[in-house]
Protein backbone atom coordinates (compact mmCIF):
# COMPACT_ATOMS: atom_id res chain seq x y z
CA UNK A 1 0.00 0.00 0.00
CA UNK A 2 1.28 3.81 -0.92
CA UNK A 3 1.90 5.80 1.99
CA UNK A 4 0.55 9.40 2.09
CA UNK A 5 4.00 10.59 1.12
CA UNK A 6 3.53 8.87 -1.99
CA UNK A 7 0.23 8.99 -2.30
CA UNK A 8 0.71 13.02 -2.74
CA UNK A 9 4.11 12.46 -5.18
CA UNK A 10 1.14 10.68 -7.51
CA UNK A 11 -1.46 13.28 -7.41
CA UNK A 12 1.36 15.89 -8.55
CA UNK A 13 2.42 13.52 -11.48
CA UNK A 14 -1.13 13.27 -12.77
CA UNK A 15 -1.51 16.80 -12.63
CA UNK A 16 1.14 16.55 -14.95
CA UNK A 17 -0.25 14.12 -17.00
CA UNK A 18 -3.24 15.54 -17.22
CA UNK A 19 -1.95 18.79 -18.42
CA UNK A 20 0.13 16.92 -21.15
CA UNK A 21 -2.34 15.00 -22.43
CA UNK A 22 -4.85 17.72 -22.66
CA UNK A 23 -2.02 20.07 -24.53
CA UNK A 24 -1.52 17.30 -26.62
CA UNK A 25 -5.29 16.65 -27.54
CA UNK A 26 -5.92 20.55 -27.41
CA UNK A 27 -8.84 19.85 -26.04
CA UNK A 28 -10.51 18.63 -22.15
CA UNK A 29 -11.77 19.84 -19.24
CA UNK A 30 -8.91 21.28 -17.56
CA UNK A 31 -10.22 22.46 -13.92
CA UNK A 32 -12.64 19.58 -12.97
CA UNK A 33 -9.97 17.14 -13.81
CA UNK A 34 -7.19 18.81 -11.73
CA UNK A 35 -10.34 19.22 -8.55
CA UNK A 36 -10.95 15.59 -8.81
CA UNK A 37 -7.51 13.89 -9.05
CA UNK A 38 -7.03 13.44 -5.60
CA UNK A 39 -10.12 11.74 -5.30
CA UNK A 40 -9.52 9.58 -8.05
CA UNK A 41 -6.09 8.67 -6.87
CA UNK A 42 -7.25 7.79 -3.18
CA UNK A 43 -9.84 5.63 -4.40
CA UNK A 44 -7.62 3.70 -7.79
CA UNK A 45 -4.70 3.58 -5.02
CA UNK A 46 -5.94 2.85 -1.70
CA UNK A 47 -9.95 2.68 -1.38
CA UNK A 48 -11.18 0.24 -4.19
CA UNK A 49 -10.56 -3.56 -4.44
CA UNK A 50 -10.50 -3.41 -8.46
CA UNK A 51 -7.23 -3.99 -10.75
CA UNK A 52 -6.84 -5.11 -14.43
CA UNK A 53 -6.51 -8.70 -13.22
CA UNK A 54 -10.13 -8.44 -10.88
CA UNK A 55 -11.68 -6.17 -13.73
CA UNK A 56 -14.18 -9.42 -14.84
CA UNK A 57 -14.53 -10.41 -10.80
CA UNK A 58 -18.34 -9.87 -10.32
CA UNK A 59 -17.39 -8.87 -6.30
CA UNK A 60 -15.16 -6.13 -7.47
CA UNK A 61 -15.77 -2.86 -6.34
CA UNK A 62 -16.93 -0.28 -9.20
CA UNK A 63 -16.35 3.14 -10.15
CA UNK A 64 -18.87 5.63 -11.89
CA UNK A 65 -17.93 8.96 -13.21
CA UNK A 66 -20.96 10.89 -13.43
CA UNK A 67 -18.81 14.27 -13.96
CA UNK A 68 -17.99 12.44 -17.29
CA UNK A 69 -15.92 15.49 -18.89
CA UNK A 70 -13.32 14.87 -16.33
CA UNK A 71 -12.38 12.03 -18.20
CA UNK A 72 -8.45 13.24 -18.38
CA UNK A 73 -8.15 12.40 -14.51
CA UNK A 74 -9.64 9.41 -14.96
CA UNK A 75 -7.61 8.07 -17.97
CA UNK A 76 -4.56 9.25 -16.14
CA UNK A 77 -4.74 7.08 -12.98
CA UNK A 78 -6.17 4.31 -14.67
CA UNK A 79 -2.91 4.03 -17.13
CA UNK A 80 -1.04 4.22 -13.84
CA UNK A 81 -2.21 1.72 -12.15
CA UNK A 82 -2.02 -1.04 -14.67
CA UNK A 83 -5.17 -0.94 -16.92
CA UNK A 84 -3.17 0.14 -19.88
CA UNK A 85 -0.16 1.57 -21.42
CA UNK A 86 0.81 5.19 -20.70
CA UNK A 87 1.35 5.63 -24.51
CA UNK A 88 -2.40 5.27 -25.07
CA UNK A 89 -2.81 8.73 -23.89
CA UNK A 90 -0.80 9.88 -26.32
CA UNK A 91 -4.21 8.71 -28.70
CA UNK A 92 -6.69 11.16 -26.50
CA UNK A 93 -8.87 12.50 -29.07
CA UNK A 94 -7.80 11.71 -32.32
CA UNK A 95 -9.83 10.25 -34.58
CA UNK A 96 -10.88 6.67 -33.84
CA UNK A 97 -9.43 6.36 -30.68
CA UNK A 98 -11.29 5.52 -27.86
CA UNK A 99 -9.65 7.71 -25.11
CA UNK A 100 -11.92 10.52 -25.82
CA UNK A 101 -13.92 13.34 -23.95
CA UNK A 102 -15.76 11.05 -21.91
CA UNK A 103 -15.60 7.20 -20.68
CA UNK A 104 -16.61 4.79 -22.53
CA UNK A 105 -16.30 0.95 -21.56
CA UNK A 106 -14.17 0.69 -24.99
CA UNK A 107 -11.22 1.70 -22.73
CA UNK A 108 -10.13 -1.10 -20.27
CA UNK A 109 -11.50 -0.29 -16.87
CA UNK A 110 -14.16 1.92 -17.09
CA UNK A 111 -17.73 0.29 -15.50
CA UNK A 112 -19.95 2.61 -18.06
CA UNK A 113 -20.53 5.03 -21.01
CA UNK A 114 -20.73 8.43 -19.05
CA UNK A 115 -20.84 11.82 -19.85
CA UNK A 116 -24.75 13.07 -19.96
CA UNK A 117 -24.91 14.32 -16.64
CA UNK A 118 -27.09 13.19 -14.13
CA UNK A 119 -26.52 9.28 -15.32
CA UNK A 120 -24.05 8.10 -12.66
CA UNK A 121 -25.77 7.56 -9.72
CA UNK A 122 -29.32 5.93 -10.81
CA UNK A 123 -26.67 3.51 -12.55
CA UNK A 124 -24.68 3.13 -9.23
CA UNK A 125 -27.98 2.56 -7.53
CA UNK A 126 -28.93 -0.28 -9.70
CA UNK A 127 -25.25 -1.83 -9.21
CA UNK A 128 -25.11 -1.47 -5.45
CA UNK A 129 -29.08 -2.89 -5.45
CA UNK A 130 -27.44 -5.77 -7.58
CA UNK A 131 -25.10 -6.52 -5.08
CA UNK A 132 -27.85 -6.36 -2.06
CA UNK A 133 -30.19 -8.50 -3.99
CA UNK A 134 -27.29 -11.22 -4.56
CA UNK A 135 -26.01 -10.81 -1.47
CA UNK A 136 -22.03 -9.75 -2.67
CA UNK A 137 -19.99 -7.55 -0.50
CA UNK A 138 -18.80 -5.21 -3.50
CA UNK A 139 -19.06 -1.47 -2.85
CA UNK A 140 -20.25 1.18 -5.65
CA UNK A 141 -18.39 4.63 -5.53
CA UNK A 142 -19.61 7.41 -8.06
CA UNK A 143 -18.07 10.80 -8.02
CA UNK A 144 -20.72 13.70 -9.48
CA UNK A 145 -19.96 17.31 -10.38
CA UNK A 146 -21.26 19.96 -8.10
CA UNK A 147 -23.05 21.62 -11.36
CA UNK A 148 -24.51 18.17 -12.11
CA UNK A 149 -26.79 18.20 -9.13
CA UNK A 150 -29.59 19.95 -10.74
CA UNK A 151 -30.11 17.33 -13.18
CA UNK A 152 -33.66 16.05 -11.31
CA UNK A 153 -32.65 12.10 -11.90
CA UNK A 154 -30.17 12.80 -9.12
CA UNK A 155 -32.74 13.40 -6.37
CA UNK A 156 -35.07 10.39 -8.23
CA UNK A 157 -31.65 7.98 -7.83
CA UNK A 158 -31.16 9.59 -4.21
CA UNK A 159 -34.58 8.43 -2.81
CA UNK A 160 -33.80 5.19 -3.98
CA UNK A 161 -30.62 4.53 -2.62
CA UNK A 162 -32.36 5.54 0.58
CA UNK A 163 -35.21 3.94 0.29
CA UNK A 164 -33.32 0.27 -0.77
CA UNK A 165 -30.39 0.92 2.36
CA UNK A 166 -27.91 0.95 0.13
CA UNK A 167 -24.82 1.17 2.79
CA UNK A 168 -22.85 -0.35 -0.20
CA UNK A 169 -23.15 3.18 -2.53
CA UNK A 170 -20.81 5.85 -1.91
CA UNK A 171 -21.95 9.53 -3.41
CA UNK A 172 -18.69 11.52 -3.66
CA UNK A 173 -19.46 15.13 -4.78
CA UNK A 174 -16.83 17.21 -6.06
CA UNK A 175 -17.70 20.33 -4.68
CA UNK A 176 -15.33 22.77 -6.28
CA UNK A 177 -18.40 25.96 -6.65
CA UNK A 178 -18.04 26.22 -10.23
CA UNK A 179 -19.44 25.07 -13.70
CA UNK A 180 -19.60 26.27 -17.33
CA UNK A 181 -21.20 29.59 -16.58
CA UNK A 182 -19.87 30.37 -13.44
CA UNK A 183 -20.33 29.40 -9.15
CA UNK A 184 -22.82 27.17 -8.67
CA UNK A 185 -24.75 29.81 -6.35
CA UNK A 186 -25.23 31.72 -9.40
CA UNK A 187 -26.05 29.71 -11.59
CA UNK A 188 -28.86 27.82 -9.78
CA UNK A 189 -28.28 27.65 -6.22
CA UNK A 190 -27.64 24.03 -4.30
CA UNK A 191 -27.35 25.35 -0.63
CA UNK A 192 -28.03 24.06 2.07
CA UNK A 193 -26.37 21.13 0.01
CA UNK A 194 -25.67 19.13 3.20
CA UNK A 195 -29.12 19.29 4.78
CA UNK A 196 -30.63 18.64 1.43
CA UNK A 197 -28.36 15.41 1.18
CA UNK A 198 -29.30 14.36 5.13
CA UNK A 199 -33.48 15.07 4.02
CA UNK A 200 -32.56 12.58 1.63
CA UNK A 201 -31.40 10.01 3.52
CA UNK A 202 -27.62 9.86 3.19
CA UNK A 203 -25.06 9.87 5.65
CA UNK A 204 -22.56 13.01 4.95
CA UNK A 205 -19.30 13.71 5.29
CA UNK A 206 -17.61 16.50 4.51
CA UNK A 207 -13.90 16.47 3.50
CA UNK A 208 -11.00 18.63 2.18
CA UNK A 209 -11.21 16.60 -1.34
CA UNK A 210 -7.96 18.14 -2.09
CA UNK A 211 -6.00 16.01 0.97
CA UNK A 212 -4.67 12.91 0.57
CA UNK A 213 -4.81 12.07 3.83
CA UNK A 214 -8.39 13.52 4.90
CA UNK A 215 -9.51 11.40 1.81
CA UNK A 216 -7.90 7.97 2.95
CA UNK A 217 -9.44 8.84 6.37
CA UNK A 218 -12.86 9.48 5.08
CA UNK A 219 -13.51 6.74 2.91
CA UNK A 220 -11.82 4.81 5.67
CA UNK A 221 -14.81 5.16 7.11
CA UNK A 222 -17.44 4.14 4.83
CA UNK A 223 -20.31 3.12 5.32
CA UNK A 224 -20.93 5.85 7.44
CA UNK A 225 -23.90 4.81 8.96
CA UNK A 226 -25.42 1.40 8.52
CA UNK A 227 -28.29 1.08 6.39
CA UNK A 228 -27.45 4.62 4.86
CA UNK A 229 -25.84 5.09 1.83
CA UNK A 230 -22.65 7.48 2.10
CA UNK A 231 -22.86 10.81 0.79
CA UNK A 232 -18.68 12.52 1.09
CA UNK A 233 -19.24 16.52 0.25
CA UNK A 234 -15.39 16.85 -0.92
CA UNK A 235 -14.62 20.57 -0.92
CA UNK A 236 -12.09 21.01 -3.42
CA UNK A 237 -10.49 23.73 -5.79
CA UNK A 238 -11.45 23.70 -9.69
CA UNK A 239 -7.83 23.60 -11.34
CA UNK A 240 -5.95 22.66 -8.06
CA UNK A 241 -2.30 22.72 -8.37
CA UNK A 242 -1.60 25.60 -10.87
CA UNK A 243 -2.02 28.61 -9.74
CA UNK A 244 -3.73 30.56 -12.70
CA UNK A 245 -6.30 27.88 -13.43
CA UNK A 246 -7.13 27.86 -9.93
CA UNK A 247 -11.07 28.78 -9.34
CA UNK A 248 -11.06 30.38 -12.63
CA UNK A 249 -14.49 29.69 -14.16
CA UNK A 250 -12.91 30.42 -17.46
CA UNK A 251 -10.80 27.27 -16.96
CA UNK A 252 -13.95 24.65 -17.44
CA UNK A 253 -12.66 23.24 -20.66
CA UNK A 254 -9.80 25.86 -21.54
CA UNK A 255 -6.24 24.70 -22.97
CA UNK A 256 -3.28 25.95 -21.45
CA UNK A 257 -0.96 27.60 -24.48
CA UNK A 258 2.63 26.75 -24.48
CA UNK A 259 3.41 29.45 -22.08
CA UNK A 260 0.58 28.48 -19.69
CA UNK A 261 1.75 24.81 -19.94
CA UNK A 262 5.50 25.87 -19.19
CA UNK A 263 4.25 27.90 -16.28
CA UNK A 264 1.82 24.73 -15.12
CA UNK A 265 4.77 22.45 -15.23
CA UNK A 266 7.40 24.37 -13.43
CA UNK A 267 4.62 25.04 -10.89
CA UNK A 268 3.95 21.35 -10.32
CA UNK A 269 8.08 20.23 -10.66
CA UNK A 270 8.37 23.19 -7.56
CA UNK A 271 5.26 21.57 -5.65
CA UNK A 272 6.98 18.04 -6.07
CA UNK A 273 10.50 19.17 -5.12
CA UNK A 274 9.24 20.89 -2.19
CA UNK A 275 6.84 17.16 -0.98
CA UNK A 276 9.79 15.74 -1.76
CA UNK A 277 12.35 17.67 0.44
CA UNK A 278 9.40 17.91 3.18
CA UNK A 279 9.77 14.28 3.10
CA UNK A 280 13.74 13.72 3.39
CA UNK A 281 13.12 16.07 6.81
CA UNK A 282 10.58 13.75 7.62
CA UNK B 1 -59.98 -15.68 -35.21
CA UNK B 2 -60.60 -16.85 -31.56
CA UNK B 3 -60.05 -13.91 -28.84
CA UNK B 4 -57.36 -14.19 -26.59
CA UNK B 5 -56.31 -11.76 -23.63
CA UNK B 6 -54.77 -8.72 -23.53
CA UNK B 7 -51.21 -8.71 -24.65
CA UNK B 8 -50.40 -6.87 -21.39
CA UNK B 9 -51.93 -9.99 -19.16
CA UNK B 10 -49.72 -12.69 -21.39
CA UNK B 11 -46.98 -10.36 -20.40
CA UNK B 12 -47.39 -10.35 -16.95
CA UNK B 13 -48.35 -14.30 -17.00
CA UNK B 14 -45.00 -14.89 -19.01
CA UNK B 15 -42.93 -13.35 -17.13
CA UNK B 16 -44.54 -14.86 -13.58
CA UNK B 17 -43.46 -18.52 -15.43
CA UNK B 18 -40.25 -17.20 -16.05
CA UNK B 19 -39.58 -15.29 -12.54
CA UNK B 20 -40.74 -18.70 -11.02
CA UNK B 21 -37.43 -20.59 -13.16
CA UNK B 22 -34.85 -18.17 -12.99
CA UNK B 23 -34.64 -15.76 -9.41
CA UNK B 24 -32.24 -13.87 -11.29
CA UNK B 25 -34.64 -12.43 -13.32
CA UNK B 26 -36.04 -9.16 -12.17
CA UNK B 27 -39.47 -6.57 -12.87
CA UNK B 28 -38.20 -3.33 -12.20
CA UNK B 29 -41.36 -0.68 -11.92
CA UNK B 30 -41.85 3.04 -11.76
CA UNK B 31 -45.23 2.71 -9.60
CA UNK B 32 -46.52 0.98 -12.60
CA UNK B 33 -47.32 -2.97 -11.26
CA UNK B 34 -51.07 -2.77 -11.31
CA UNK B 35 -50.93 -1.15 -14.78
CA UNK B 36 -48.74 -3.72 -16.44
CA UNK B 37 -50.91 -6.20 -14.66
CA UNK B 38 -47.68 -7.63 -12.76
CA UNK B 39 -49.74 -7.99 -9.40
CA UNK B 40 -49.31 -11.24 -9.20
CA UNK B 41 -46.00 -11.32 -10.14
CA UNK B 42 -45.25 -8.94 -7.30
CA UNK B 43 -47.32 -11.08 -4.66
CA UNK B 44 -45.46 -14.84 -6.42
CA UNK B 45 -41.92 -12.88 -5.99
CA UNK B 46 -41.59 -9.84 -4.12
CA UNK B 47 -37.93 -10.27 -3.64
CA UNK B 48 -37.93 -10.30 -7.80
CA UNK B 49 -39.43 -6.69 -8.59
CA UNK B 50 -37.71 -3.58 -7.69
CA UNK B 51 -39.95 -0.61 -7.47
CA UNK B 52 -38.75 3.09 -7.98
CA UNK B 53 -41.56 5.05 -7.98
CA UNK B 54 -42.83 7.74 -10.40
CA UNK B 55 -39.41 8.27 -11.40
CA UNK B 56 -38.78 6.86 -15.45
CA UNK B 57 -35.23 8.27 -15.66
CA UNK B 58 -34.25 6.49 -12.83
CA UNK B 59 -36.39 3.43 -13.96
CA UNK B 60 -34.15 3.26 -16.53
CA UNK B 61 -30.99 4.07 -15.15
CA UNK B 62 -31.07 1.56 -11.70
CA UNK B 63 -32.15 -1.41 -14.61
CA UNK B 64 -29.11 -0.31 -16.57
CA UNK B 65 -26.97 -0.99 -13.27
CA UNK B 66 -28.88 -4.04 -12.67
CA UNK B 67 -28.06 -5.71 -15.98
CA UNK B 68 -24.42 -4.10 -15.85
CA UNK B 69 -24.22 -6.56 -12.74
CA UNK B 70 -25.77 -9.87 -13.82
CA UNK B 71 -29.37 -9.00 -13.55
CA UNK B 72 -31.94 -10.50 -16.22
CA UNK B 73 -33.99 -7.09 -16.03
CA UNK B 74 -37.68 -6.23 -17.53
CA UNK B 75 -38.28 -2.55 -17.27
CA UNK B 76 -42.06 -1.73 -17.23
CA UNK B 77 -43.31 1.64 -17.73
CA UNK B 78 -46.35 2.99 -19.93
CA UNK B 79 -44.64 2.96 -23.27
CA UNK B 80 -45.71 7.06 -23.43
CA UNK B 81 -43.21 7.93 -20.13
CA UNK B 82 -40.57 5.03 -21.06
CA UNK B 83 -39.85 6.06 -24.38
CA UNK B 84 -40.22 10.00 -24.12
CA UNK B 85 -38.90 11.02 -20.26
CA UNK B 86 -36.40 8.56 -20.26
CA UNK B 87 -35.22 7.96 -23.82
CA UNK B 88 -31.40 9.84 -22.77
CA UNK B 89 -31.39 6.59 -20.26
CA UNK B 90 -32.34 4.59 -22.82
CA UNK B 91 -29.49 5.89 -25.13
CA UNK B 92 -27.00 6.01 -23.35
CA UNK B 93 -27.35 3.65 -19.68
CA UNK B 94 -29.40 0.95 -21.77
CA UNK B 95 -27.94 1.33 -25.71
CA UNK B 96 -24.78 2.75 -25.46
CA UNK B 97 -23.26 1.37 -22.33
CA UNK B 98 -24.51 -1.85 -23.86
CA UNK B 99 -26.42 -3.05 -20.85
CA UNK B 100 -29.00 -5.61 -22.09
CA UNK B 101 -32.34 -4.10 -20.17
CA UNK B 102 -35.49 -5.38 -21.84
CA UNK B 103 -37.36 -2.29 -21.84
CA UNK B 104 -41.25 -3.18 -22.03
CA UNK B 105 -43.56 -0.09 -23.10
CA UNK B 106 -47.02 -1.01 -21.72
CA UNK B 107 -50.37 0.39 -23.30
CA UNK B 108 -48.69 1.71 -25.77
CA UNK B 109 -49.69 3.34 -28.76
CA UNK B 110 -53.05 5.12 -28.56
CA UNK B 111 -53.85 2.16 -25.81
CA UNK B 112 -54.41 4.67 -23.71
CA UNK B 113 -56.84 7.04 -26.35
CA UNK B 114 -58.75 8.85 -24.41
CA UNK B 115 -56.29 9.67 -22.09
CA UNK B 116 -54.77 12.55 -24.57
CA UNK B 117 -51.61 13.08 -26.24
CA UNK B 118 -50.06 13.00 -23.39
CA UNK B 119 -50.16 8.79 -22.83
CA UNK B 120 -50.02 8.22 -25.92
CA UNK B 121 -47.25 6.42 -27.86
CA UNK B 122 -46.48 7.22 -31.38
CA UNK B 123 -42.84 7.86 -31.76
CA UNK B 124 -41.58 5.22 -29.77
CA UNK B 125 -40.42 3.38 -32.71
CA UNK B 126 -38.65 6.52 -34.62
CA UNK B 127 -36.65 7.61 -31.60
CA UNK B 128 -35.53 4.30 -31.03
CA UNK B 129 -35.22 3.36 -34.75
CA UNK B 130 -32.53 6.30 -34.64
CA UNK B 131 -30.70 4.80 -31.47
CA UNK B 132 -27.45 2.44 -32.20
CA UNK B 133 -28.09 -0.92 -30.38
CA UNK B 134 -31.51 -1.55 -29.52
CA UNK B 135 -33.78 -3.85 -30.85
CA UNK B 136 -38.14 -3.10 -31.68
CA UNK B 137 -40.34 -5.56 -31.24
CA UNK B 138 -44.15 -5.03 -31.01
CA UNK B 139 -46.07 -8.18 -30.97
CA UNK B 140 -49.27 -8.48 -32.47
CA UNK B 141 -51.02 -11.42 -30.08
CA UNK B 142 -50.63 -13.70 -27.31
CA UNK B 143 -48.64 -15.97 -28.99
CA UNK B 144 -46.29 -13.26 -30.18
CA UNK B 145 -46.24 -11.40 -26.88
CA UNK B 146 -44.98 -14.45 -25.08
CA UNK B 147 -42.35 -15.76 -27.15
CA UNK B 148 -40.91 -11.92 -27.22
CA UNK B 149 -40.53 -12.18 -23.52
CA UNK B 150 -38.69 -15.44 -23.70
CA UNK B 151 -36.79 -14.44 -26.74
CA UNK B 152 -35.75 -11.38 -25.03
CA UNK B 153 -34.95 -13.02 -21.80
CA UNK B 154 -32.34 -14.76 -23.69
CA UNK B 155 -31.34 -12.03 -25.66
CA UNK B 156 -27.90 -10.72 -24.16
CA UNK B 157 -28.41 -7.49 -25.55
CA UNK B 158 -31.03 -4.16 -24.99
CA UNK B 159 -34.20 -4.51 -26.77
CA UNK B 160 -37.42 -2.59 -26.55
CA UNK B 161 -40.77 -4.15 -26.83
CA UNK B 162 -44.44 -2.81 -26.64
CA UNK B 163 -47.89 -3.47 -26.88
CA UNK B 164 -51.39 -2.61 -25.41
CA UNK B 165 -54.02 -3.62 -23.12
CA UNK B 166 -56.69 -5.10 -25.06
CA UNK B 167 -58.09 -8.43 -25.76
CA UNK B 168 -56.21 -10.10 -28.82
CA UNK B 169 -57.68 -12.35 -31.42
CA UNK B 170 -54.89 -15.44 -31.63
CA UNK B 171 -53.11 -15.46 -35.38
CA UNK B 172 -50.71 -18.14 -34.71
CA UNK B 173 -50.52 -22.23 -34.24
CA UNK B 174 -48.60 -22.73 -31.09
CA UNK B 175 -46.23 -24.32 -33.56
CA UNK B 176 -45.16 -21.20 -34.96
CA UNK B 177 -41.65 -20.25 -34.48
CA UNK B 178 -40.93 -16.95 -33.44
CA UNK B 179 -37.05 -15.08 -33.82
CA UNK B 180 -36.52 -11.63 -32.90
CA UNK B 181 -35.60 -10.31 -36.29
CA UNK B 182 -37.28 -12.76 -38.34
CA UNK B 183 -41.03 -11.82 -40.04
CA UNK B 184 -43.50 -13.95 -39.52
CA UNK B 185 -45.74 -14.57 -42.70
CA UNK B 186 -49.05 -15.25 -42.02
CA UNK B 187 -50.22 -15.53 -45.83
CA UNK B 188 -49.41 -14.37 -48.92
CA UNK B 189 -50.57 -12.98 -52.18
CA UNK B 190 -50.05 -11.70 -55.50
CA UNK B 191 -51.84 -8.79 -56.08
CA UNK B 192 -51.27 -6.95 -52.45
CA UNK B 193 -48.92 -7.75 -49.32
CA UNK B 194 -49.38 -5.83 -45.83
CA UNK B 195 -46.49 -5.46 -44.08
CA UNK B 196 -47.59 -4.92 -40.56
CA UNK B 197 -46.82 -4.74 -37.16
CA UNK B 198 -48.43 -5.06 -33.02
CA UNK B 199 -51.84 -5.13 -32.61
CA UNK B 200 -52.79 -3.83 -36.41
CA UNK B 201 -51.84 -6.61 -37.89
CA UNK B 202 -55.36 -8.03 -36.82
CA UNK B 203 -57.16 -5.79 -39.13
CA UNK B 204 -55.13 -6.58 -42.08
CA UNK B 205 -56.02 -10.04 -41.43
CA UNK B 206 -59.63 -9.10 -41.60
CA UNK B 207 -58.70 -6.82 -44.85
CA UNK B 208 -57.40 -10.21 -46.50
CA UNK B 209 -60.57 -11.75 -46.11
CA UNK B 210 -62.16 -8.48 -47.70
CA UNK B 211 -59.96 -8.41 -50.65
CA UNK B 212 -59.88 -12.22 -51.02
CA UNK B 213 -63.46 -12.23 -51.01
CA UNK B 214 -63.15 -9.82 -54.10
CA UNK B 215 -60.90 -11.38 -56.14
CA UNK B 216 -57.74 -9.83 -54.59
CA UNK B 217 -54.91 -11.98 -54.02
CA UNK B 218 -53.65 -11.04 -50.74
CA UNK B 219 -50.82 -11.81 -48.56
CA UNK B 220 -50.04 -10.28 -44.77
CA UNK B 221 -46.51 -10.33 -43.03
CA UNK B 222 -46.64 -9.82 -39.44
CA UNK B 223 -43.32 -7.95 -39.09
CA UNK B 224 -43.07 -8.50 -34.83
CA UNK B 225 -39.27 -6.83 -35.31
CA UNK B 226 -39.44 -3.19 -36.46
CA UNK B 227 -35.70 -2.79 -35.67
CA UNK B 228 -33.55 -5.09 -37.34
CA UNK B 229 -36.07 -5.44 -40.05
CA UNK B 230 -36.22 -8.73 -42.14
CA UNK B 231 -35.48 -7.07 -45.19
CA UNK B 232 -35.72 -10.83 -46.60
CA UNK B 233 -39.70 -11.53 -45.92
CA UNK B 234 -39.71 -7.67 -46.89
CA UNK B 235 -37.91 -7.85 -50.29
CA UNK B 236 -39.74 -11.13 -51.28
CA UNK B 237 -43.29 -10.08 -50.69
CA UNK B 238 -42.46 -7.15 -53.00
CA UNK B 239 -41.24 -9.01 -55.83
CA UNK B 240 -44.24 -11.35 -55.22
CA UNK B 241 -47.17 -8.44 -55.09
CA UNK B 242 -47.52 -5.42 -56.93
CA UNK B 243 -48.79 -3.23 -54.03
CA UNK B 244 -47.06 -3.05 -50.51
CA UNK B 245 -49.31 -1.21 -47.52
CA UNK B 246 -47.53 -1.27 -43.96
CA UNK B 247 -50.44 -1.24 -41.65
CA UNK B 248 -48.99 0.30 -37.66
CA UNK B 249 -50.20 1.76 -34.62
CA UNK B 250 -47.20 4.64 -34.75
CA UNK B 251 -47.02 7.85 -36.89
CA UNK B 252 -47.18 7.13 -40.28
CA UNK B 253 -43.56 9.12 -39.59
CA UNK B 254 -39.85 7.22 -38.62
CA UNK B 255 -41.78 3.93 -37.77
CA UNK B 256 -42.28 0.83 -39.88
CA UNK B 257 -43.42 2.19 -43.21
CA UNK B 258 -40.54 4.63 -43.24
CA UNK B 259 -37.90 1.71 -42.39
CA UNK B 260 -39.87 -0.36 -45.51
CA UNK B 261 -39.89 2.38 -47.53
CA UNK B 262 -35.78 3.26 -47.06
CA UNK B 263 -35.16 -0.63 -47.91
CA UNK B 264 -37.73 -0.78 -51.18
CA UNK B 265 -36.44 2.81 -52.17
CA UNK B 266 -33.12 1.98 -51.81
CA UNK B 267 -32.67 -1.88 -54.25
CA UNK B 268 -35.50 -0.02 -56.56
CA UNK B 269 -38.15 -2.05 -56.14
CA UNK B 270 -40.99 -1.93 -58.62
CA UNK B 271 -44.27 -2.12 -56.35
CA UNK B 272 -46.93 0.41 -55.04
CA UNK B 273 -46.58 1.59 -51.70
CA UNK B 274 -48.39 3.13 -48.72
CA UNK B 275 -47.72 3.94 -45.33
CA UNK B 276 -50.92 3.76 -43.19
CA UNK B 277 -50.34 4.75 -39.19
CA UNK B 278 -51.20 7.45 -37.05
CA UNK B 279 -51.02 10.74 -39.36
CA UNK B 280 -48.81 13.82 -38.69
CA UNK B 281 -51.70 15.83 -36.42
CA UNK B 282 -52.99 16.69 -33.30
CA UNK B 283 -54.38 13.04 -32.35
CA UNK B 284 -58.04 12.70 -32.35
CA UNK B 285 -59.18 10.91 -28.59
CA UNK B 286 -61.30 7.96 -28.37
CA UNK B 287 -61.18 4.26 -27.59
CA UNK B 288 -57.89 2.77 -29.01
CA UNK B 289 -60.61 1.17 -31.55
CA UNK B 290 -62.15 4.51 -32.33
CA UNK B 291 -59.17 6.06 -33.27
CA UNK B 292 -58.09 3.06 -36.04
CA UNK B 293 -61.66 3.78 -37.14
CA UNK B 294 -61.33 7.34 -37.40
CA UNK B 295 -57.86 7.05 -39.20
CA UNK B 296 -58.94 4.06 -41.18
CA UNK B 297 -56.83 1.46 -39.37
CA UNK B 298 -59.28 -0.91 -40.36
CA UNK B 299 -60.72 -4.37 -42.62
CA UNK B 300 -63.11 -1.82 -44.64
CA UNK B 301 -60.27 1.32 -44.82
CA UNK B 302 -57.09 -1.18 -45.77
CA UNK B 303 -58.68 -2.88 -48.52
CA UNK B 304 -60.00 0.19 -49.71
CA UNK B 305 -56.57 1.45 -49.84
CA UNK B 306 -55.23 -1.64 -51.47
CA UNK B 307 -58.23 -1.57 -54.01
CA UNK B 308 -57.13 2.26 -54.67
CA UNK B 309 -53.27 1.31 -55.28
CA UNK B 310 -54.00 -1.54 -57.51
CA UNK B 311 -56.16 0.95 -59.74
CA UNK B 312 -53.71 3.31 -59.94
CA UNK B 313 -51.30 0.40 -60.32
CA UNK B 314 -53.17 -0.94 -63.45
CA UNK B 315 -54.03 2.48 -64.78
CA UNK B 316 -49.80 3.60 -64.56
Amino acid sequence: MYSLQELEQKSIEYRKTVLRIIVQANAGHTGGSLSCVDILNVLYNRVLNVSPATFGDPNRDRYIQSKGHSVEALFTVLADVGFYAESELDTLGRFGSHFIGHPTRKVPGIEQNTGALGHGLPLAVGTALAAKLDDRSYRVFTLLGDGELTEGSNWEASMAAAHYKLDNLVVIVDRNGLQISGPTEEVNGLEPLTAKFEAFGYAVREVNGNSIPDLVACFDQVPFAPGKPSLVIAKTIKGRGVSFIENAVAWHHHVPNADEYAVALQELNQAEEALLEAQSWS
Amino acid sequence: MELGRPNLEEFGATLLEMGRQNPDLLVVTSDSRGSGKLGPFAKALPKQIVEVGIAEQNLVGVSAGLASAGKIVFAVSPACFLTTRSLEQIKNDVAYSDNPVSLIGISAGVSYGALGSTHHSLHDFAALRATNNISIVAPADNFETRAAIYAAAAHPKPIYIRFGKRPMPHLHAPDTQFEIGKAITLAEGTDVTFVATGEPVVQAMQARALLEAQGVSCGVISMHTVKPLDEEALLNAAAHSRVIITVEEHSVFGGLGSACAEVLMQVGADVRFKIVGIPDEYTITGSQVEIFNYYGITPEGLAEQAQALLGSAVAV
